[in-house]
């Protein structure tokens, strides 16, 4: 071959030829799948079929009967979750899902199309649990199981990061999140599970939190976040561990106390509760408020979810308050309850001790989220508050796929952020990537890790775009959310595509705004950033 | 009339085989959405795209200052080096813009062979466009390794603090 001139180069067809969708093959470039779990993390939560594997290999090692197991794990869920059956049985392909993901939007890749991802699952369906499908095969669009089907399931349902924008737009709310949660279970059945999220899942039915920390590592940590606040704001923040009779349980995600910015964030509930003065504890059991295990079978979710009650019932707490997290909120709205087998009888529903709110909506789980909280103490003037002490932030609001899209929270975040800024510093992202319409961050569900961080970015895409048009426009330069994994997340997202602004926690800027009796003047933020107006004193008089 | 003049007067046409030329290069379902949806947030890929597109042709042109083409080429490259698009494969649109210029200026060029050297400059200069963007995607791989190392510390960055170290110094 000779070399190609420029000329040829630019002849080159780089069209890719125009295939079925089934013997288009994914191809596992490194940058865009995680890598496989060590056979260690599966030891530890007696998981199936511990092995070490690689996703790039060949061979994955399947046990020899695995063909069996997944269609037997399939035929057991069809029975167990009605909506599978219907989800399989209901989609007319009518498209209206089919621009509405994320990951298509980024990587361009038509499976990524939630119909198809979703035909990924319905052609097994199809092949072995439907009559036409039997006879018919291919034509009906139903298709052998075999290790290649497999792969491909790996792949794109670890493409999919349960966010459910597409089922917003689907005509009969076929709930992808669901499908490709049993997907994922599925293939957990014969071993098949990324490391990222099963060393977290590990790790925190071993020692309580996701990152593995024991409970001394837990309270060193809060004690040092309490401490920096004292250092900043003059004002001591107590914390109390494992309290019995405490009125409140807060629990809160461990990306909360062991990485930035979420540690500002918790800065802010420390300041906000010594503020109210609020009879309130941690317990260093129930020190994960997120859930990895939900990200890979409805089971392990449940396992890694029972602390929360049971430290709560432990503790003779009343109520519980959940700090800013995204699947947390929506695990412990939605599924804890279930989960547990009945209402929480020793728990109360949850009222405001300060504003004597009742909340009704939290009647049967008793949990509220802390934007709800914080919201009510504000419609009832509780606190006292200097919006110019966040005059150098300028700011956006990330609504996290499952507390917007999963459970309405819309108005609480933007209310408090009305109350904690100075006015025209809040500027909304256009109506189509916000509220029920946000797009994903493109890294939640257990796929953050490190070794994915090109599909990462490319999930990502659609958010960081709104994300540069608000900077652009309005000078934007901080994303606000109410998700520890956004806080985890987004800002590698936004330091590859607009890497001007920074990511922050909503109660970080409640944090920064609260005015206390006998506080020390502040001059910078909890981030040890000079206010507005500080450093320019500071300079004239270096000048001097 | 000069070549410049011209290609500034069939801009609309010539960007638009362009354009459709790189999405072209993604497969059909995708290619078909791309030039469909006409929202720039329900299709930031498309969008971004053309911008590049359009930034470019605008700096040849002499439009735009000529230093603005590296922030043009980041437009299309930085999507490409996290997409399926080996170095190769993301800097071949540069050159598809040749074929398409001589195509649409065909009648001109056999016409005027006074616009054939000002055409042999303009290729001169896609050429240093295309090497320009080598750098560009380049860059933007090094930032993806680059993050994956911060945010490794990020990770751990509270903890980090409580034992007296600066995360951003490591």
């Amino acid at each position: 071959m000779s070399l190609p001139k420029p000329e040829e180069l630019a002849r080159v067809n780089y069209q890719p030829p125009a295939r079925g969708w089934m013997e288009v093959k994914p191809d596992f470039r490194p940058g865009t799948y995680c890598n496989a779990a060590s056979p260690k993390w599966l030891e530890w939560i007696d998981y199936p079929y511990p092995r070490q594997w690689s996703v790039a290999e060949e061979d994955w090692q399947l046990p020899e009967n695995w063909k069996e197991i997944v269609l037997e794990g399939m035929e057991d869920r069809l029975a167990r979750f009605r909506s599978l059956k219907l989800f399989f049985d209901i989609c007319v392909r009518c498209g209206a899902c089919a621009d509405k993901c994320h990951f298509f939007l980024g990587t361009g890749d038509p499976k990524n199309m939630p119909v198809l991802r979703a035909e990924l699952l319905r052609s097994v369906y199809k092949r072995y649990f439907t009559r036409i499908g039997k006879a018919l095969g291919e034509l009906v669009g139903a298709r052998d199981l075999d290790e290649k089907v497999i792969k491909e399931w790996f792949f794109y349902l670890y493409q999919c990061t349960i966010c459910r924008r597409c089922s917003l737009f689907c005509p009969y709310g076929i709930d992808m999140a669901e499908m490709t949660l049993l997907g994922r279970e599925m293939l957990a059945s014969i071993g098949i599970n990324i490391d990222w999220a099963m060393a977290s899942v590990a790790q925190c039915y071993d020692k309580g939190s996701h990152i593995g920390a024991t409970p001394q590592a837990f309270k060193d940590m809060i004690d040092f976040l309490a401490e920096e606040n004292e250092r900043i704001t003059g004002i001591k923040t107590p914390v109390s561990y494992n309290r019995k009779g405490a009125e409140i349980l807060f629990v809160t995600p461990s990306g909360d106390y062991f990485a930035d910015p979420g540690t500002f964030t918790l800065m802010g509930y420390l300041l906000l509760f010594t503020y109210l003065d609020l009879d309130w504890t941690f317990s260093t059991y129930a020190a994960e408020g997120g859930n990895f295990g939900w990200f890979v079978s409805h089971e392990m979710g449940k396992r890694l979810n029972a602390k929360i009650y049971h430290e709560a019932e432990r503790l003779k707490v009343k109520w519980i308050l959940g700090g800013e997290c995204g699947h947390m909120w929506r695990v412990c709205n939605q599924y804890m309850p279930t989960w547990f087998g009945q209402v929480p009888s020793f728990l109360e529903v949850p009222v405001s001790p300060v504003t004597g709110t009742v909340f009704e909506n939290a009647r049967v789980h008793k949990m509220v989220h802390i934007s709800e909280f914080t919201a009510d103490l504000l419609r009832h003037n509780k606190l006292k508050l200097d919006p110019q002490r966040n005059a150098h932030i300028k700011l956006t609001f990330h609504d996290s796929c499952n507390t917007s899209r999963g459970m309405g929270i819309f108005e609480e975040p933007r209310y408090i952020i009305q109350h904690v800024l100075p006015e025209g510093h809040f500027f909304e992202m256009p109506p189509n990537t916000i509220r029920e319409k946000t797009f994903c961050c493109g890294s939640s569900s257990g796929i953050n890790a490190n070794e994915n961080m090109e599909l990462r970015m490319q999930g990502g895409f659609p958010r960081a775009n709104a994300v540069r048009y608000v900077h652009e426009r309005y000078g934007v330069n901080h994303l606000g959310c109410i998700c520890a994994l956004d806080r985890a997340t987004l800002p590698t997202l936004l330091q590859y595509w607009v890497p001007e602004v920074e990511v922050t926690g909503i109660t970080e800027l409640v944090g920064n705004a609260l005015v206390f009796e006998g506080e020390i003047e502040r001059t910078t933020d909890l981030r040890d950033r000079d206010l507005v107006g500080v450093g320019e004193q500071e300079g004239g008089e270096e000048e001097e | 009339m000069t070549l410049k003049r011209l290609l500034s007067e069939r801009r609309a046409a010539i960007l638009e085989k362009w354009r459709d030329r790189v999405f072209a290069c993604y497969p059909p379902e995708t290619a078909s959405f791309l030039k469909r949806e006409a929202d720039r947030f329900s299709n930031p890929v498309a969008h971004r795209l053309t911008e590049g597109l359009k930034g470019i042709y605008a700096t040849l042109l002499g439009e735009a200052p000529a230093a603005e083409v590296t922030a043009q080429l980041d437009e299309v490259l930085r999507i490409w080096a996290v997409q399926d698009f080996t170095p190769s494969q993301a800097l071949a649109f540069v050159f598809f813009l040749k074929p398409i210029i001589r195509e649409e200026l065909a009648g001109e060029l056999k016409a005027d062979a006074g616009l054939t050297a000002e055409l042999l400059d303009l290729e001169s200069r896609l050429d240093g466009v295309a090497l320009l963007g080598f750098d560009v995607y380049m860059r933007r791989r090094e930032k993806l390794s680059d993050l994956k190392v911060s945010e490794m510390k990020a990770r751990i960055s509270g903890l980090l603090r409580r034992v007296g170290v600066d995360p951003s110094t490591l």
